[in-house]
């Protein structure tokens, strides 16, 4: 009966098909280790904001004189309310968790060269409009912070010579932020980027699932085949990654949760005490920060300080941190290494990759904290964020040169587990 | 009567040109779209002048109102402070204001159209954050022995002096605007209108 059915719906639809291309004869290399885990969860994130936030659209409104109000109300009086919000603003976090564990595998297995260069640059694109999509997303409870950052951030368009004012008034629609502003954001944050967000995962995954799954060692299993045409390094992905996923989605809901249930501001991390007041055109907090995930990229911003060529230091500071999202879409070209995987390539990668992560994490760190105070030691935190700048280019810039004559160990033939 | 011959040049043209016509049509057909999120009428039309009263401003004092949704500030300068201005014009960037925003009767040491009324945008020319005014002088005002009182930007340390002209080596580029604004009468500002016989 359920054969014939089945039949029925293959014979009108590919569901079989795309069953076994993509799940059941969907063969992954089989040394996937922990890294493995944030592709998927990155797509449960997605879906669980997704879902959360069609929840909140049913109470929430986009009206300058409501917005604040409309989210205390989702808060307290909405049954499980709080539930669908905290879910929702500690997603945000956790997606950006994901997404940058979820990177920096590429960085360490070399996921990002060929014959992956365009999965990696699809990649780029989904983080922007992540960025993109979180940024919106934060202004709408239109607390005192969502208001200054968006003004702030929306000013830096300002910077672009000649077109720059009329393009910052025209993505505010008004001379200040204001209600007009909040009512595109709405419209842009709940429907326009998710689907975006949508459609590029699936480009993201059918692009993936064309080249084949990376793997710890950086080698191509589909260079060693069975008499069957089965990679002799593969599993199939249902159920053998199906199932290891979902023991990466228990523990993972378990922190998520622990977060949300005990923790759901994670000490101003994740939602700050400045939005908690509502928006106030006329009063700054003391200190304008964006939420953790965006801050690396703020350091930057903040770092240029010098004018140059006769042109301001705040637009190098947004050239600067323009660039410093571009050059993460080069990177399978200025990687000119004959190895992929951190396994088997030479100890310069590895200590650039190293001081990579802790410029990315320093930069973080002062992106939060006032630029003149003194909060680790030695010198002011804008020093410290330009030299966190400094390296963060460095590993960008000094990689072709390094990459092509490393000094790398042997690749075996087949892979191995560590 | 049949030819079976294909004019592939002429194949080619009509592809280009249809092609092209057609894109020119998407242009045409995305321009309401975004030009549909341009400021809105309403937009403007709040962007209307608005009166300040000035009558209770005290001298040393500072009021803040709003046009066109940005904080507008008016500061009674004393003599005192008027004094202090051409004496720090070592550290500003652009002490003449010659790269700054403002109407032209505003290029004065004073930035204004009377010596002691100071109108300015309380924007920061940076990043757009809400500056704080602190006319404390030296220690007290915890901006160093020097500070000859003005405005502080906290979100990133941007400082202006009395008259709204930028410092050098922060990272604001420009010295604070100074809106477009008349005297009704000796005791009411419009700003939003300058009226341009009063430059």
């Amino acid at each position: 009966m359920s054969g014939k059915f089945l039949t029925w719906i293959d014979d009108r639809f590919p569901l079989t098909k795309t069953w076994n291309e993509h799940l059941a004869q969907y063969y992954a290399p089989k040394n996937f280790n922990f890294w493995y885990y944030f592709g998927s969860l990155a797509i449960l994130m997605l879906v669980l904001q997704i879902v959360t936030g069609i929840f909140l659209t049913m109470h929430y409104k986009p009206d300058s004189n409501l917005a604040f109000a409309s989210v205390e109300y989702i808060m307290r009086d909405v049954p499980w309310g709080w539930l669908m919000r905290y879910l929702h603003s500690v997603g945000g976090s956790m997606f950006f968790i994901v997404v940058y564990l979820h990177m920096f595998r590429a960085l360490l297995y070399g996921s990002y060269r060929e014959p992956r260069e365009l999965l990696w640059l699809i990649g780029c694109v989904i983080f922007v409009a992540l960025m993109a999509e979180a940024f919106m997303g934060y202004l709408l409870p239109w607390g005192n912070m969502s208001y200054w950052g968006a003004q702030v951030i929306i000013s830096l368009f300002g910077a672009i010579p000649y077109i720059g004012d009329g393009l910052s008034e025209w993505i505010r629609g008004d001379f200040v932020v204001s209600d007009a502003t909040l009512n595109r954001f709405f419209s842009l944050h709940v429907a326009a980027l998710p689907l975006v967000l949508v459609a590029l995962v699936f480009v993201h995954i059918v692009a993936l699932h064309k080249v084949g799954s990376n793997n710890p060692d950086g080698i191509e299993i589909k260079q060693n085949k069975d008499a069957n045409g089965v990679p002799k390094d593969g599993i199939p992905f249902h159920p053998y990654y199906t199932v290891k996923d979902i023991v990466g989605v228990g523990v993972f809901m378990m922190l998520y949760l622990g977060i949300v249930f005990f923790a759901p501001e994670f000490f101003g991390f994740f939602l700050e005490k400045d939005n908690f007041a509502p928006a106030n055109s006329l009063q700054t907090p003391p200190d304008i920060v964006p939420l953790w995930y965006f801050t690396p990229f703020y350091s930057i911003l903040r770092a240029i300080t010098y004018p140059l060529f006769g042109i301001d230091a705040k637009v190098w500071g947004v050239v600067a941190m323009g660039l410093s999202i571009f050059l993460l879409f080069l990177l399978p070209w200025l990687d000119r290494s004959p190895v992929k995987s951190i396994r088997y390539r030479g100890p310069t990668y590895k200590v650039m990759l190293t001081l990579f992560v802790v410029a990315f994490i320093i930069l973080g760190y002062m992106g939060m904290k006032h630029p003149d105070h003194t909060d680790l030691i030695w010198f002011k935190n804008v020093r410290w964020a330009q030299l966190g700048t400094l390296v963060y280019f460095a590993f960008f810039v000094s990689l072709p040169f390094y990459s092509r004559r490393e000094k790398t160990k042997p690749v075996p033939e087949r892979v191995t587990f560590k | 009567m049949a030819d079976d011959r294909v004019d592939k040049g002429r194949r080619r043209f009509l592809t280009a040109a249809t092609t092209g016509v057609g894109l020119v049509g998407g242009a045409f057909a995305a321009t309401p779209f975004i030009l549909s999120m341009a400021p809105s009428e309403r937009a403007k039309a709040a962007g209307a002048p608005v009166e300040i009263d000035i009558s209770k401003l005290e001298a040393g004092q500072m009021i803040r109102e709003e046009w066109r949704g940005m904080p507008v500030w008016v500061l009674n300068r004393t003599q005192d402070m008027l004094d202090r201005l051409p004496k720090i014009e070592e550290w500003l960037a652009d002490p003449e204001s010659a790269n700054s925003s403002q109407p032209e009767f505003a290029i004065n040491e004073w930035r204004s159209l009377k010596p002691e009324i100071l109108v300015l945008v309380g924007i920061c020319t940076h990043l757009g954050c809400a500056p704080v005014e602190n006319f404390a002088i030296g220690p007290g005002s915890g901006l160093g022995d020097d500070w000859p009182g003005g405005f502080f930007c906290p979100c990133h340390g941007s400082k202006f002096d009395l008259a709204g002209r930028v410092y050098k080596g922060v990272p604001a580029p420009d010295n604070l605007a100074v809106p477009p604004y008349r005297f009704l009468s000796d005791t009411v500002i419009l700003v939003g209108e300058d009226g341009g016989a009063e430059a």
